[in-house]
């Protein structure tokens, strides 16, 4: 380890508040993005002789904001006069601002920035991107890597998605609580997107990408120290936690899927379990039950269970059956589909799984489970044929690979 | 005297650390730990979960519950270690020991002692 070793961490951490502030003094993403650079520069040079500011959030935001005033000024002397719209507060001094930082001012600023990644017309993928390169401050290699595309691809890729960032109009008064409701819901997918896009890689070789949930869990932890009593993002933090904790034992040796029921639960990480368990319980109290929640609340329940057989399939089934109520969607019922044949048997699931063969025509996990239950009831064409499908629909080798492990099985 | 040594830091940062990083300050930590504990000066230790499993009641006519931690303070509690120390300068060299490359140590004689049933 470097003599400066510390200051890399330091600098990620302060990065959110320090980006949304500078975004919200100069109003351009690419200047507040330029003057935290120059800022972090600086501290590279300045914190190893003076060691760490007690507040360096505020210190970059400090310095960052005054060198882009200095360049601003300077662009200025060749343009024209510096607009006062565009450098507002100018006359600020640290202690006034490091003032304002300990205001609530700033919980706005960080979900403003993390809003501002979420432009609805952009792809997820993209927000997603945008958002690590932005918030998390991930370098483009770093992202294109976790994306398995190319660094030049990626980077154009971000670039475009910078462009129409830009071109939106974010408003930059202090939100009211309806706006805000509806930027916290716009950020909870956001970073719910990110997550699933680690946990289950939607295409090449990897199946899972740990640093990607790694960072979804850290935003939603920085999210929540901001806004304390939302229960929708604890039970965000709580689901992503939870599902985190199986990461060690989903992939066998080789690289193959462990189901739930098949996993060394000795590989699970408890501490990740602990947390997750007392959000969802936290959550709980406000008696407002969201979808994070219910969907915290079902991972839970697999968490508690010391063993497979001591899953209690009933309690799962009650929480589906009310998020399908909340957030009715062929896939919810797919998933509760598996809860009722543990309850009440493969026929019962079957059932269920009928009126879903349209909307899901072209979903992995549909087949897979199809196949399963009518393996279960001893239907073997039928099961191969759905199998077959779901081969065919996989978007990782690790999914075909668990679905030919399944046909294999059936052929003995 | 016992001391109750208290571990502040920004728990952004605590994020923000590899796990590396993270096995390296706690295999420092582990090791001043094991050194009391052979010298029969370790009391209770203990790592809090991060500040938003933390819940606050807060005295008023009805006590109150509080979403979230005690204080709205920039460096977030983190754990403590219980030590037995014949002064205030040992008590500050174990601190030294401890301390990491930021954050902060808070040092507090304790006024009484109850051992507890020794928790596992």
């Amino acid at each position: 380890m470097t003599e400066v070793a510390w200051i890399g961490p330091a600098l990620a951490a302060a990065r959110p508040q320090a980006v949304a502030a500078l975004l919200r003094y100069f109003r351009d993403l690419d200047v507040a993005e330029e003057a935290f650079q120059e800022a972090s520069l600086r501290a590279l040079k300045s914190w190893p002789v003076n060691g760490p500011p007690r507040d360096p959030a505020a210190w970059l935001i400090f310095v960052g904001r005054n060198s882009a005033l200095d360049e601003l000024r300077r662009r200025n002397k060749h343009d024209s006069l510096p607009d006062d719209d565009v450098i507002p507060d100018a006359e600020n001094n640290e202690a006034a601002l490091v003032e304002r930082l300990d205001s609530s001012a700033y919980q706005d600023d960080v979900l403003r920035l993390l809003f501002v990644c979420c432009q609805p017309d952009l792809p997820a993928t993209q927000q997603i991107a945008v958002a690590l390169r932005i918030v998390s401050g991930l370098s483009v290699q770093e992202i294109a890597r976790a994306f398995l595309v190319s660094e030049a691809a990626m980077a154009q890729r971000i670039t475009r998605a910078k462009r129409a960032m830009q071109e939106s109009a974010v408003a930059f008064e202090t939100p009211g609580p309806v706006e805000r409701a509806e930027r916290l819901n716009t950020v909870a997918a956001m970073i719910y997107l990110l997550f699933n896009e680690g946990y289950s890689a939607s295409g090449g070789e990897a199946h899972v990408r740990v640093p990607l949930c790694e960072e979804a869990i850290r935003l939603a932890r920085l999210l929540l120290r901001l806004f304390p009593s939302e229960s929708e993002i604890m039970g965000l933090a709580a689901l992503m936690l939870l599902q985190h904790a199986r990461a060690a034992a989903r992939l066998d040796a080789t690289g193959n899927i462990v189901l739930l029921d098949d996993q060394d639960r000795h590989l699970w990480n408890h501490a990740l379990i602990a947390e997750g368990l007392v959000l969802v319980e936290k959550a709980q109290r406000v008696g407002i039950p969201g979808t994070y929640q219910l969907q915290a609340a079902i991972a839970a329940v697999h968490a508690r269970a010391a063993r497979p057989q001591d899953t209690d399939w009933g309690q799962i089934d009650q929480i589906y059956a009310v998020l399908e109520v909340l957030q009715p969607s062929p896939v919810v019922t797919l998933n509760r589909a598996v809860a009722v044949s543990k309850v009440r048997g493969p026929a019962a699931a079957l059932q269920l799984l009928e009126p879903l063969a349209r909307p899901l025509a072209g979903y992995f996990h549909y087949f897979g489970v199809k196949g399963a239950l009518l393996k279960e009831l001893g239907r073997a064409d039928e099961a191969r044929v759905a199998f077959n499908q779901a081969i065919a629909l996989a978007r990782t080798a690790a999914e075909a690979a668990h679905i030919r492990m399944n046909l294999d099985r059936l052929d003995k | 005297m016992f001391y109750c040594i208290l571990c502040y830091n920004l728990e952004s940062e605590i994020d923000a650390w590899t796990r590396e990083k993270e096995a390296a300050i706690m295999a420092k930590c582990d090791a001043v730990a094991h050194e009391l504990a052979a010298q029969g000066r370790l009391g209770p230790v203990g790592r809090l979960m991060p500040t938003t499993t933390a819940m606050t009641v807060r005295a008023s006519r009805e006590p109150l519950v509080l979403d979230g931690p005690f204080a709205e303070t920039k460096e977030q509690l983190l754990g403590f270690y219980l030590v037995d120390c014949k002064s205030l300068v040992d008590a500050l060299q174990v601190a030294r020991n401890l301390v990491g490359d930021t954050g902060a140590l808070e040092v507090r004689p304790l006024a009484t002692f109850y051992p507890g049933i020794g928790l596992q």
